[in-house]
């Protein structure tokens, strides 16, 4: 990796350290703009001033906005995001309970919707116009514009009520056994395979249909060179960019974008801690969880420029 | 069938007691209790019969061990296991496996003692509670009377964020006058105090606890696994001091909070037992083999809260002109299917020992209405009404509203508010709007907590020196008859002149698996009011 790359790199992380920064700021105060505070939100009907007026100096609430924001984020910079105003547990003991099994999903759904997505996008480009082609894109297109909480609801209706074959909640704290695990983790990875498969499919398949269009691919064509060499060879190399850039914002959206699948098999991810947070005005933890989103997304992108950076010919023969 | 009837206290005479009926009545078992209570009207049954499943069950004993799964409404990070805090059905359900109360409710909401083996007094000021002996903490140590001291005094504190710390201000002390019993003493006198005990803020912990991070308690179950906002998972206290009980080995609860997702985990065998079904719901459960919904009628309302001190509520004839607007028939099936009972612009329901059949039921009447109506001078205006999902089916009684309305030349503004937030920032804010109170253990706690001229949630700002003496004066009686006669008299005051209107009760829908035996409705909350833990057993 040359200088130029390195450069570029470093670069896109500076950038993002400063897009977490305003994030930050921005997530700080938005929240703080919620209406009522952890300590009303904790009492519910049965606030009196009195009791508000204790909790509230339990929590720190007292404090000016600004104070609690540099405080907040002093440690979050030496790595502590706080005390939960809710139930006194550290945030990040909360988050260290639901984030594996957040990207433990996300993790199984990318193992199954990548390779198939990237194999339907680039068949149907090598194919463009055939019927393969054409069933691929209308089912695309019908599969994307179905709510997931209707593909979720449907095949828990038909797979867990109507055959038992599988169970309407995940519950992957349970999932020792190869079976076990097949068996809680197969309806929400299939329906989050629904929404971003379809979503990958057609903007990898546009990619590589871009570069086909290109001179140099007719150029190979006009020399005689195989389709499948085509494609593989001179195409997608020179597709890679845009290709990783369409998994990244796929992948982006299984970190918080799966509240719905979520609660529909009660899965305890960060999504539905993060809801739960937001009903409760726990700031930390809304905090924390906003930050942790926010840096995975930068990550994802992050990748996605990188790996278009570094396939960039143009940038490695220099 | 028992000596509760007519909510008269077991002993005659001012002296309350009341071991459990098991203890006195020789042959007289909980089983036969149940069943004399289940052959009561508490329950309407099923297509599928659940009368007649459990009926026949109940001739075999209760089997021994096995998981039961339950499923709730609700469930975040903010469970807890500190009783103190406890705010909704998957909390009370929990707390209810780990500790016990003092007393708790039998289906007629009178109290029965629990950890307390008799509760005297001769004033309803001053009480003389005898505690149990031979009860063990889950940690080992022996239930002594400084427990009940911390548990009923901690409350006090603002600190602790109590949610019944209103009710804990009318105790003055506790303190311990024997190896066995202490005495509380209330600022006045309150003869519901036992049933006041049996809420399940009011649990017992262990003197001097902090820290609720495992409960220590004295209940029928040991916690394996508390993860706020995931799951509890309760295993069988070998020790338990009630011999026999409980008959699961362990229990599983855990909150779904959407309505179809709960009926599905309920219908695919996934849970044993669901808490707030929706009427729409009930139609495919009751069809599916093996599954059935239980009905409890019970004191929960969405009442139309009209402002006593604004306008345009400060006229006494648009209070009663609304409340004549409303169509309760119409209300009953449309926004609630059928699943509710009448109701009468007051808040005590037919459920509850002090309510009062006598009342006349106020009619949906357009004519009365548009004669009050125009008595206030707001034909022709418009005037806001808000409701929210956040309060059960308020969205559907105001658009109901909004039709009568228009029928006479009222127009109503139906603005439908967002459910985040409702309570803190709409209820008892706006002119006009909805409520949804759940049910109360007592008519005395209805009255003080929503009715009385300086209760903290009075939703309408009601007024009313006559109704506020009377209710001090039938807190303190202790002559049930008299006490009878005075709440019917609150009943009526609220009923005419009140500013809050209260088309229906609405009655509680449980899906249940037919595999659970032995359960025994309590008209207060779901799941037997949050203790079905300890009693129920399954079939194979």
């Amino acid at each position: 990796m040359n200088g130029m790359v390195l450069r570029l790199i470093l670069r896109r992380l500076a950038l993002a350290a400063l897009t977490l920064l305003l994030v930050s700021a921005g997530v700080f105060f938005i929240t703080n703009l919620l209406p009522g505070d952890a300590a009303q939100a904790a009492l519910g009907q049965a606030a009196t001033p009195e009791t508000v007026a204790a909790l509230r100096l339990q929590y720190g609430l007292d404090l000016p906005a600004p104070l609690r924001y540099a405080r907040w984020l002093g440690d979050l910079l030496s790595g502590n995001p706080g005390i939960s105003l809710v139930n006194n547990v550290p945030v990040a003991q909360m988050i260290g309970g639901r984030l594996p099994a957040s990207l433990m999903l996300a993790a199984v759904t990318a193992a199954v919707s990548v390779p198939l997505a990237l194999l339907l996008g680039i068949a149907s480009a090598m194919y463009r116009g055939s019927t393969f082609d054409r069933v691929v894109n209308v089912s695309a297109v019908s599969l994307v514009s179905v709510p997931e909480f209707l593909i979720a609801t449907i095949a828990v209706m038909i797979f867990a009520v109507k055959l038992r074959w599988l169970s309407a909640l995940s519950h992957s704290a349970d999932a020792a056994t190869l079976g076990a695990f097949i068996k809680s983790y197969a309806m929400p990875v299939m329906t989050l395979c629904c929404v971003i498969v379809a979503q990958m499919t057609r903007m990898t398949r546009a990619a590589v249909i871009d570069q086909l269009r290109s001179s140099y691919a007719e150029m190979a064509l006009l020399k005689g060179v195989r389709r499948t060499r085509i494609v593989l060879r001179h195409a997608l190399p020179n597709a890679i960019g845009p290709i990783a850039n369409a998994v990244a914002l796929s992948l982006s959206y299984l970190l918080g974008g799966v509240i719905i699948v979520e609660s529909i098999f009660n899965y305890p991810g960060i999504a539905t801690l993060m809801i739960d947070a937001v009903t409760t005005r726990d700031m930390p933890l809304v905090q924390a969880c906003s930050m942790i989103f926010c840096a995975g997304y930068l990550l994802l992108v992050l990748t996605a420029d990188v790996l278009a950076i570094v396939s960039n010919p143009r940038l490695k023969t220099r | 069938m028992s000596k509760q009837e007519n909510g008269r206290y077991p002993t005659e005479g001012n002296i309350i007691t009341g071991d459990s009926l098991e203890n006195e009545r020789g042959g007289f078992t909980r089983r036969d209790m149940m069943r004399t209570l289940l052959a009561g009207s508490l329950m309407t049954m099923g297509s599928a019969g659940l009368l007649s499943a459990s009926g026949s069950a109940m001739a075999l004993p209760p089997k021994r061990g096995g998981k039961m799964r339950i499923a709730t409404q609700t469930s975040s990070t903010a469970d807890t296991l500190d009783p103190a805090k406890t705010a909704h059905s998957t909390d009370y359900t929990r707390v209810h496996m780990f500790y016990n109360g003092l007393t708790k409710l039998d289906g007629k909401l009178g109290p029965q003692m629990v950890l307390a083996e008799e509760m005297l007094t001769t004033d309803a000021t001053l009480w003389t509670v005898k505690l149990r002996k031979g009860v063990l903490f889950h940690d080992g140590k022996p239930f002594a009377p400084a427990d009940v001291v911390y548990s009923l005094m901690r409350h006090k504190d603002p600190a602790t964020a109590s949610k019944v710390k209103v009710l804990a201000d009318q105790i003055e002390s506790v303190k311990t006058t024997g190896p066995n019993e202490v005495q509380i003493k209330l600022t006045s006198a309150n003869a519901d105090l036992p049933v006041i005990l049996a809420t399940a803020q009011f649990l017992i912990v262990r003197d001097g606890t902090t820290n609720f991070t495992t409960p220590n308690g004295t209940g029928a179950f040991k916690c394996k696994e508390f993860t706020p906002g995931v799951r509890t998972i309760a295993v069988r206290n070998e020790n338990y001091w009630k011999s026999g009980l409980p008959y699961l080995d362990e229990v599983e609860l855990f909150g779904i909070p959407d309505e179809a997702a709960r009926v599905n985990a309920l219908l695919s065998g996934d849970v044993h037992w669901i808490n707030d079904v929706n009427a729409r719901s009930t139609g495919r459960i009751k069809s599916t083999t093996g599954y059935t919904v239980m009905e409890t009628k019970s004191g929960l309302y969405t009442d139309l809260v009209i402002r006593q001190d604004a306008a345009p509520g400060n006229s006494q004839d648009f209070t009663l002109g609304m409340k004549y607007l409303m169509d309760r028939e119409q209300i009953k099936t449309a926004a609630f299917r059928g699943f509710a009972v009448t109701a009468n612009d007051q808040p005590i329901d037919p459920t509850n020992r002090f309510y009062f059949a006598g009342l006349p039921q106020r009619p949906y009447d357009p004519d009365k209405a548009k004669f009050h109506l125009q008595k206030a001078g707001v034909l022709g205006s418009s005037i806001p009404l808000v409701a929210s999902v956040a309060a059960t089916g308020s969205v559907d009684i105001g658009v109901l509203m909004q039709q009568s309305a228009q029928k006479i030349g009222l127009k109503l503004d139906l603005k439908r508010v967002p459910a985040d937030g409702y309570w803190a920032n709409q209820w008892m804010k706006v002119p006009l709007g909805f409520g949804n109170i759940n049910p109360r253990p007592s008519a005395d706690i209805l009255f003080t907590q929503f009715f009385k001229s300086d209760a903290q949630w009075n939703e309408s700002g009601w007024k009313n020196a006559q109704f506020d003496q009377l209710v001090v004066a039938a807190r303190g009686e202790t002559d049930f008859s008299k006490r009878k006669q005075m709440y019917a008299d609150l009943q009526t005051l609220v009923h005419e002149k009140g500013g809050i209107g209260i088309p229906v009760f609405i009655t509680n829908l449980e899906g249940i698996s037919s595999r659970v035996k032995g359960i025994d409705a309590i008209p207060l909350g779901a799941f037997m009011n949050y203790t079905c833990a300890e009693y129920v057993w399954m079939d194979a």
